[in-house]
């Protein structure tokens, strides 16, 4: 192998898997330190400068880093990293004072924003203290789009959101709220310099059955009945509730519909319970609800008496898997499961929709009916255009909308300055040694061997009957500090200089986790093969020297470091260095 | 020293020996010498040894005197039994337990220092006396633990890093192990693990005085270019006489190297080594024949190493006064008083 060029930016940026994990890279163990120094604002601040809603994501995050932490690759359970940046935004003080300074004087560039979700948001963030002025548009009276239509106020306090939401509505916003852009073409022609498109994925699909069309009073697509829910338009659901699917929605849906007056609600999903698209804890959540989650249950008709829905019918399904390993469900032949119902709700997924954007604009869309995008500078075939959030490659998450804002604002004003999108700024890295004594580092490189902690929850008497009460109380102080002392602070390096290694294997002896090895070169392959302990982990780099003295090679594999910084401090010439690597994207204020 | 204790996760695909263990359950606490020092190394050499051959850890004694070098035993095999005696004085401790259990697998760890000059008619007597034993020298050339002297065993003209060169000849504790009759006598570097754990396996499955010289760098005093027992002028000056695949009794033997070229040695305990010379008038079952190339390599400034010699015909201390089988430990009232009868057997054959 050649030696490993550590100073391409994404080396060790790998290295650090939350962070490489997270769509808007948001670098987690720095804050992750900051709050364990108590440092709450702090921490805060580097979340919204990476994120822009710290305390709403700190909730509602889907969480890509937490699979991604090295720690599940030595232990059970990744660091709590989603509550541990909750803790960050319940614990901060005032930081009025440290949001950027928006120019009174403008740069006379206008920005459109239709849509007012997370991607929006983000791009209005970056841009307004860059001088543009910004028009916003949504078709509700508020902003925060799915971010308050869709996640129920029990998992996000309306004061939570509408504290991040203000932020950046205080900036200075044309807000034209409750006004739907019905023609792309109108709004192409009142001459804005950049229109940015952050519709989401507003239409919820529904499941024609059989006595669908008399049934149809009863039977609500999950996130209208979300949005509803959250603008109080509903306040109230039979006793009896199916829920269809096995997505976040779904959970959403019968959560709420407990609180709203359901007394025996159901989730049912065609396929596996392991198959189910919720995030883990969310089903956890549900099922702590007494919700009965019912698989391999295939809806067949609506049932139907006096001309009003009473239930629901399913086929019983096996899973199977054909030759080419593709999963098939199988009717099993017994009696089909009736279900009684006042109510069904259908989450059973959602899709993006452009009825308003006239197809000869220049804007061409694929097959899936989803605009052509350059997935780097987020811009459509016209160059006017940019799309973000779930409206550019279908529904995803608000940390990936939040990415995708950041893009394109970042592309918007590389537009409005006249140059061109696709030459962007080069990420802003560090690489700054740690040492501060001989054996002294200035991180806290002794790791806790603790179990992930749990999230205290307020009592079910509480929550559910108050849909607005929040059911996580979040770590309070001290389990928040337990909690940051899992992080093994992956940001913090191993950098090892070839020429001062006198290859006395002090390193080698002592890594907790065998992933030192001197050894003579070889391809990858076989390289992986021959260290101390074989690197099976093919995700993960292996960290390869310069030729040493002996005519060997150090190859370090980067899978199961713990960065707790002994093989520095047993070097006794410095060759290994414990160096803090800090990445941050290049935004709009950077080019 | 460090300051944090080792973290206790390790590679989740560690491998267990035949008794479920891995190799994290054979450490000590985390070591309080200098970062590099080669005696570093040889712990870790004797935890990969110890745990590869599946000895259960209450099997092994450690013994130790005083330096550097005796501290070792604090870092490796934290559940087996340890003594650590007055300096120069381990070879009387192992002789004592060694009398006392004969059952248990000792590992002797000494310095040059501690073997070489307060120790050495210490050391001289245990190998005449074929104590069945590990004997193991962290072997730096220098007094590291009082600030960096030359020892009995740094090499003429060999210098320390405050520039004092070595007048004397040097002690070369291999060929007088050879010369005193030791039964396996071996020499090896703490940076060559690859050789260095086969022979520690090899010295604990040989029955009688096993003796192995490790040349361990001191980084903190004696590792300078001028140094004959650094890492780099031992890297460079490496004679490798002959090397050593270990197989313990009862794994399936697989060879490391070609065929044709090696001796098979079947050990008191089973246990199997591919011995493969790389010097051809070179044999290990020649005492002469050893100590001959030992001192020829040394003129010309190398240093041979691996298994230099080895004798599995001597009789230990045990055979040759026929010493009871069990440990003391398991001598009930019955073995101790035998009774009327059997004085009276005794008695009789002094008629």
């Amino acid at each position: 192998m050649k030696p490993t060029d550590i100073s391409n930016p994404d080396y060790f940026h790998k290295v650090v898997d939350c962070q490489w994990a997270c769509p808007a890279h948001t670098p987690v163990p720095e804050y992750i330190r900051l709050i364990a120094e108590k440092r709450y604002t702090d921490a805060y601040m580097i979340n919204w400068e990476s994120n822009v809603f710290p305390g709403i994501l700190g909730r509602t995050c889907d969480r890509p880093c937490e699979p991604a932490c090295r720690r599940v690759r030595v232990e059970e359970q990744p660091v709590a990293i989603c509550r541990l940046k909750r803790v960050a935004a319940d614990y901060k003080s005032d930081i009025q004072a440290r949001l950027p300074k928006i120019p009174k004087k403008k740069n006379g560039r206008h920005i459109a924003l239709v849509g007012a979700g997370p991607a929006s948001l983000t791009v209005a963030r970056d841009l307004l203290p860059l001088g543009y002025e910004i028009t916003l548009f949504d078709r509700d009276d508020a902003s925060g789009g799915a971010m308050r239509t869709q996640i129920p106020r029990f998992r996000l306090p309306v004061e939570v959101l509408e504290e991040e939401l203000n932020y950046i509505l205080d900036m200075g916003i044309n807000c034209r709220f409750g006004t739907e852009i019905t023609s792309m073409k109108e709004l192409l022609a009142e001459d804005f310099d950049a229109i940015f498109v952050g519709t989401g994925a507003p239409l919820g699909k529904t499941l024609k059955l059989p006595g669908h069309e008399e049934a149809a009073a009863n039977i609500h697509t999950g996130i209208e009945w979300l949005a509803n829910v959250a603008f109080e338009h509903i306040d109230s659901i039979g006793e009896t509730v199916i829920v269809l699917g096995g997505g976040n929605t779904a959970m959403d849906c019968c959560r709420s519909s407990k609180r709203l007056g359901g007394k025996d609600v159901k989730v049912v999903v065609r396929s596996g319970f392991d198959e189910m698209k919720a995030s883990p804890w969310e089903i956890e959540d549900a099922m702590n609800e007494d919700i009965p989650i019912l698989n391999f249950c295939v809806p067949k008709r609506y049932l139907l008496k006096d001309g009003k829905l009473c239930g629901m019918e399913f086929e019983k399904v096996r899973r199977e898997y054909d030759e080419n390993g593709k999963r098939l469900l199988i009717p099993t032949g017994e009696d089909p499961l009736v279900l009684p119902c006042d109510d069904v709700l259908c989450a059973i997924g959602q899709d993006n929709a452009f009825p308003w954007i006239e197809r000869n604009l220049g804007i061409e869309f694929d097959r899936w009916e989803l605009p052509v995008l350059n997935q780097t500078t987020f811009q459509s075939t016209n160059e006017k255009v940019f799309f973000g959030g779930d409206a550019a490659l279908g529904p995803d998450n608000i940390i990936t909308a939040v990415a995708h804002g950041h893009s394109a604002a970042l592309s918007i004003h590389l537009l409005c300055e006249g140059q061109d999108v696709n030459d962007r700024p080069g990420d802003l890295t560090t690489l700054d040694s740690q040492k501060m004594g001989i054996h002294q580092w200035s991180y806290d490189n002794d790791i806790s061997h603790d179990v992930r902690y749990i999230v205290p929850h307020a009592s079910k008497e509480k929550t559910l009957n108050d849909i607005n009460v929040e059911v996580e109380l979040g770590f309070d102080e001290e389990l928040g500090f337990a909690e940051t002392q899992r992080c093994l602070n992956c940001d913090v390096q191993t950098v090892f200089t070839a020429k001062t290694c006198i290859e006395c294997d002090a390193c080698v002896d002592i890594c907790p986790t065998d992933c030192i090895t001197f050894t003579a070169n070889g391809a990858e392959k076989d390289l992986r093969q021959r260290l101390l302990a074989p690197a099976e982990n093919l995700e993960q780099d292996l960290y390869v020297s310069d030729t040493l003295g002996t005519g060997r090679i150090m190859a370090k594999n980067e899978d199961l470091c713990l960065h707790c910084g002994l093989c520095a401090e047993r070097c006794p010439t410095s060759a290994w260095d414990m160096q803090k690597y800090l990445y941050n994207t290049a935004k709009a204020v950077n080019a | 020293m460090s300051y944090i204790v080792k973290p206790r996760f390790h590679h989740p695909g560690l491998q267990k020996n035949d008794l479920g263990y891995t190799r994290r359950d054979y450490e000590g606490t985390l070591t309080t010498l200098c970062g590099g020092c080669g005696h570093d190394s040889i712990s870790a050499a004797i935890i990969h040894a110890v745990h590869d051959m599946s000895l259960a850890p209450h099997q092994v004694a450690k013994v130790s005197g005083i330096g550097c070098s005796s501290k070792i035993p604090a870092y490796f095999l934290e559940r087996s039994h340890g003594f650590n005696s007055v300096h120069g004085r381990m070879p009387s401790i192992a002789t004592g337990a060694n009398l006392a259990n004969r059952e248990l697998y000792y590992i002797g760890i000494s310095g040059d220092g501690d073997t070489a000059s307060i120790g050495l008619g210490q050391f001289c007597h245990i190998v005449r006396r074929r104590i069945n034993m590990l004997y193991m020298v962290a072997n730096n050339g220098t007094y590291g633990l009082t600030k960096g002297q030359l020892s009995a065993t740094a090499d003429p003209g060999s210098k320390t890093k405050f520039g004092e060169e070595s007048q004397y000849d040097n002690i070369d504790l291999v060929s007088l192990a050879i010369d005193l009759g030791a039964s396996f006598v071996a020499r090896s570097f703490s940076g060559d693990k690859e050789q260095l754990v086969p022979l520690i396996q090899a010295g604990l499955s040989h029955r009688g005085f096993a003796f192995i010289d490790v040349i361990s760098p001191c980084v903190t005093f004696n590792n300078t270019p001028f140094s004959t027992h650094g890492y780099k002028n031992t890297w460079e000056n490496n004679v490798v006489l002959s090397e050593i695949d270990f197989v313990p009794m009862r794994k399936e033997i697989t060879a490391r190297y070609s065929a044709g070229k090696e001796k098979e040695i079947t050990l008191h305990d089973g246990s199997v080594i591919h011995l493969h010379k790389t010097s051809g008038d070179y044999d290990p079952y020649d005492r002469e024949n050893a100590l001959y190339h030992v001192n020829e390599y040394k003129k010309q400034g190398k240093i041979a190493t691996g298994l230099l010699y080895i004798n599995q015909s001597q009789s230990d201390l045990h055979e040759l006064n026929d010493t009871v089988d069990k440990p003391f430990n398991r001598l009930n009232e019955h073995d101790l008083c035998p009774g009327g009868d059997v004085l009276q057997d005794i008695n009789e054959t002094f008629m």
